[in-house]
């Protein structure tokens, strides 16, 4: 018996991804076919909370309301359009085929598990590659201004880990264009009272009654105030976990707290330890760094990866001869060159560096040189292609790109795993689903450069608008919890017991201090290589860690006004704790899958070895009572419209 | 490698909350790294503050990499500080010197009460979208995307405006407070458009009256432009003129009919 089987015989959740019947192309239409409605009428005696406006929250609480929906929105940001979503810079996926150059809904889908070696669930993928398109016509009806061929036609650019050019994008930043025409959406609903919104206002916890998600309890970030919201159904649409290493190309506020709260409250957490780490970001300069900057991926497109040959090498990058670089992108994966998948130009980049070819005054980069480029196609072409990414380089690390090679090295940039959702993205508690980059389920242990704003994309408008309506229905006309209910005061009382609890240590060391240790611990044992001696050194220490946080945390303030280290001091706390389940998790993977490397587990080319005999499963943790014992249940996956392949990017 | 900026003095606006009185505390900062960003070089301050005992100095901030428009300081006089083209987030300390005098005050403007110390409150923004910032097109009905053909002198020109971050940068640097480079920005990102077509006149009308609801009028100073990280240029307030004046002509020759 494999792994996989035995750990599934011992599972403490029933785990049902209530994936369709029917063959991989029908199995969306099918379950739209089936599902049970709501009928216009009926809809507005229905209240949905969603928590989060990122694409996939503005797109939800947008979509939810134009169907009739009660929606209140929830942001800890002082606008929706603030969200971490806006930082996106490349571009966003869509199998139009546009170019002509091949692409299809088949070839996105194949793409995407491939790119995720193996690691996600087929039937979801496929629907991702199905929305896309859909996507891009509703942006582009809003008004997104994507950038055009002279033609007037919709241009593209090819990311890494595709053969196609299916990228569309609005010069270097996709992201924000994406999310101010979600907000858009979202603001005119807003205007007509079909969404309310609570801004600067956090989520602490989901409330339970019954083993239903009843409504949430929110702190105002403003008065301190605690307070208890009742809902039909709950969508956390609050982002990922990268911040977990400190250091991260995630705006400073990114956090873990709202899928964590949930997670305590009996959610599963899918495949942890499946983070991302971007091969474009400027290295670190010096110890003050409180984030680092990302260089879109397009850049890759057209700049060319090099290190000198030569570890003392001395020179400056365009005195360098030719013979004496080594493309080695171009050398190890000919047919991919500088666009192989992220993990694997991450930890081609970290190899060389750790073997002291690395450039730069501390040695912690690789070149990202354009000068091909703009030989060939001339200056101007390039600076309308990249320019506001050449003078963000310029502006950050004192060097002008056109004339001077970038120089770049990995970061923590996206995390795959999240909170478990099944096919409708329905955690297993009834009544709470999870959207966008806070669930696990489209990318399994690698996503692809520009596949995030697709999936947030999709999930907020043409997945989750459907399938609440599926669990909704049969409530019609019964009464839901209200906020008196005893379970409500429990939660709101829990919550307030833990703030007023940071504050009453007075001990010496800020969260911001406690951040930065923990994230070391992070980077070092569980980031882009991992090994069992690491991890286990690392589940000895961030307990030891988590136990000074509780006796010597120093938060200065008080709970009832605006107070911002209070807050982070939350959470620090669920970083901890998320933290050792990383951990956990990557140790109990004994095998290479995307980006969880371990070291153990590689071909003789250094590359992940896969053990799909054993391994073929998502990892979804049950809370355990405290964050050093958490159940594993598994998922098994089922490859059955794509062969399970070796994933090669040769 | 990094140099190190000595002995600068800080003096940085504190106000517990809306109404009550605020007052200028000054900080000194012995050293700090070139490389740092202003920010950073607050967050240090804040962790100095922390370990005495004291409450941090509160400010918004989020991205770090000018794209949110979360950060809001005016810096000696000047939104988002010295540097053109960039938001605070994007200002490093090598653009001082040592021993500086830096005044740190919050963006301040009728429409942006403080919230607290560097904190203030621009959710009037939100507002002016609300009131019609956006092209109606509920899900799901759009049309293959490929069907408007856009020339890319107007895609590339709505893209100019609506690269606004909505900071407020241009609200605080205006003597008048007014919000007509934001607004301006949104309407010509719209209004430029062939999607935004069918509510040219209704989405201009109503924002401007929600525009004139709660910030100054506009009296052609051009701080705005000289303080907005994303350079959006005054033109588009011309722009948001011309439409409103042709949105009031057609309402007006409605009522008549
Ligand atoms: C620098 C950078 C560049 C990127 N570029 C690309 C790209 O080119 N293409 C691509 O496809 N992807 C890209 N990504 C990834 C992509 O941007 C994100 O994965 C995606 O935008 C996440 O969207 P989201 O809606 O899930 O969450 P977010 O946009 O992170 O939104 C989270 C929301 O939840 C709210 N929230 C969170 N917790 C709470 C709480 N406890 N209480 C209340 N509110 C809460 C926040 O206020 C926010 O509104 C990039 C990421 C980074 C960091
Ligand atoms: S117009 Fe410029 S200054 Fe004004 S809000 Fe937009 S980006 Fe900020
Ligand atoms: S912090 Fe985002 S723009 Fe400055």
């Amino acid at each position: 018996m494999s792994l996989t089987q035995d750990l599934l015989a011992q599972n403490t959740v029933q785990l049902n991804s209530k994936i369709p019947l029917g063959s991989i192309e029908d199995k969306w239409d099918n379950y739209k076919a089936d599902m049970k409605l709501v009928n216009p009428g009926n809809k507005r005696k229905f209240k949905v909370i969603v928590v989060g406006t990122g694409l996939a929250g503005a797109s939800a609480a947008a979509t939810l309301a134009e169907l009739g929906y009660q929606v209140d929105s929830f942001t800890f940001h002082d606008s929706p359009r603030r969200a971490h979503s806006i930082a996106a810079q490349g571009g966003i996926n869509a199998a139009k085929n546009y170019q002509g150059d091949g692409d299809s809904v088949n070839r996105l889908f194949y793409d995407t598990v491939k790119g995720g070696d193996f690691r996600s669930r087929e039937s979801n993928v496929h629907r991702l590659a199905q929305v896309s398109v859909n996507i891009i016509d509703q942006m582009v009806a809003q008004g997104v201004p994507f950038a055009r061929e002279y033609g007037g036609l919709l241009d593209n650019r090819s990311f890494g880990g595709a053969q196609v050019s299916r990228t569309f994008y609005a010069r270097g930043q996709t992201g924000q264009q994406l999310l101010l025409g979600a907000y858009q959406q979202l603001a005119r609903q807003i205007g007509l009272g079909g969404v309310r919104l609570f801004n600067r206002t956090e989520f602490l916890d989901v409330v339970t009654v019954d083993g239903r998600a009843a409504g949430i309890v929110t702190r105002d970030l403003v008065t301190g105030e605690i307070e208890s919201h009742a809902a039909h159904a709950v969508v956390l649409a609050t982002g990922g976990y990268g911040n977990v290493f400190f250091l991260s190309t995630n705006a400073m506020s990114c956090n873990v707290t709202a899928a964590w709260r949930a997670h305590r409250k009996g959610a599963l957490f899918a495949n942890p330890c499946y983070t991302q780490i971007h091969p474009t970001c400027i290295p670190q300069s010096d110890d003050f760094q409180s984030k680092l900057t990302l260089m879109s991926e397009s850049l890759r497109n057209d700049g060319r990866v090099w290190v000198p040959k030569n570890p003392n090498e001395t020179r400056p990058a365009h005195e360098i001869a030719e013979t004496d670089r080594d493309y080695y992108l171009e050398r190890l994966y000919p047919s991919y060159g500088n666009l192989a998948a992220r993990d694997v130009s991450s930890r081609a980049a970290k190899r060389l560096v750790d073997k002291g070819q690395g450039v730069g005054p501390l040695k912690n980069g690789v070149y990202l040189d354009f000068n091909e480029v703009i030989t060939r196609l001339g200056r101007d072409v390039v600076q309308e292609r990249y320019g506001n990414l050449f003078e963000m380089y310029e502006r950050i690390a004192g060097e002008n790109p056109y004339e001077m090679p970038m120089r770049i090295y990995p970061a923590s940039h996206y995390t795959m795993g999240g909170l478990w959702v099944d096919y409708e993205l329905q955690t297993n508690i009834p009544g709470l689903y999870a959207a966008g980059e806070a669930n696990f389920s489209d990318h399994g242990a690698n996503r692809l450069g520009a596949s995030a704003l697709m999936q947030g994309l999709a999930d907020g408008y043409f997945v989750l608008p459907y399938t609440i309506g599926n669990e909704l229905a049969p409530m019609l006309g019964k009464t839901i919890p209200g906020v008196d209910h005893p379970e409500f005061k429990k939660a709101e009382q829990a919550a307030r017991d833990q703030y007023n609890g940071y504050l009453n240590i007075k001990g010496t060391r800020s969260p911001d201090w406690f951040h930065r240790e923990l994230g070391k611990i992070i980077w070092d044992r569980c980031g882009m290589e991992r090994d069992e001696q690491g991890l286990k050194q690392a589940l000895s220490d961030l307990p030891a860690l988590h136990e000074e946080f509780k006796t010597d945390l120093n938060v200065t303030g008080d709970g009832m006004s605006l107070n911002q280290t209070l807050e982070k001091a939350g959470r620090v706390d669920d970083f901890f704790q998320l933290g050792m389940l990383m951990c956990r998790d990557a140790l109990s993977r004994q095998e290479s899958c995307g980006t969880h490397f371990r070291t153990e587990h590689q071909t003789d080319e250094g590359e992940a070895k896969r053990d799909d005999e054993n391994y073929c499963h998502v990892s979804a943790w049950e809370w355990g009572g405290d964050a050093m014992s958490p159940n594993l249940n598994v998922e098994p996956l089922e490859f059955e419209a794509i062969h399970l392949a070796t994933r090669s990017y040769k | 490698m990094s140099n190190s900026i000595k002995n600068l003095t800080l003096k940085i606006w504190r106000q517990l909350g809306p109404t009550v009185k605020g007052t200028f505390e000054t900080y000194n900062v012995e050293e700090i790294s070139d490389e740092a960003s202003f920010l950073e070089m607050l967050d240090y301050l804040n962790e100095r503050l922390i370990s005495e005992g004291k409450t941090a100095i509160v400010f918004d901030h989020d991205c770090r990499e000018g794209i949110c428009g979360t950060c809001s300081l005016m810096i000696n006089g000047q939104a988002h500080g010295p540097q053109r083209g960039g938001a605070t987030c994007q200002l490093h300390m090598r653009t001082f010197s040592d021993g500086d005098n830096i005044v740190i005050e919050p963006f301040r403007a009728e429409a942006f009460p403080i919230i607290r110390d560097l904190m203030v409150d621009r959710s009037k923004f939100d507002r002016i979208i609300e009131s019609g910032g956006f092209i109606t097109a509920p899900t799901g009905g759009a049309p293959d995307a490929n069907l408007i053909a856009i020339p890319k002198p107007v895609s590339d020109s709505a893209m100019d405006s609506a690269q606004c971050i909505g900071c407020g940068a241009c609200v605080a640097a205006c003597p008048n407070g007014a919000a007509n480079l934001f607004t301006g920005a949104k309407v010509a990102h719209l209004n430029r458009l062939p999607q935004g077509q069918p509510e040219r006149f209704k989405r201009v009308e109503a924002m401007v009256e929600t525009m004139d609801e709660y910030f100054g009028s506009c009296t052609n100073h051009g701080e705005c432009e000289g303080a907005c990280p994303k350079e959006i240029s005054v033109d588009v307030i011309a722009l948001l003129n011309k439409d409103y004046r042709k949105a009031k002509f057609a309402s007006r020759k409605d009522l008549a009919r």
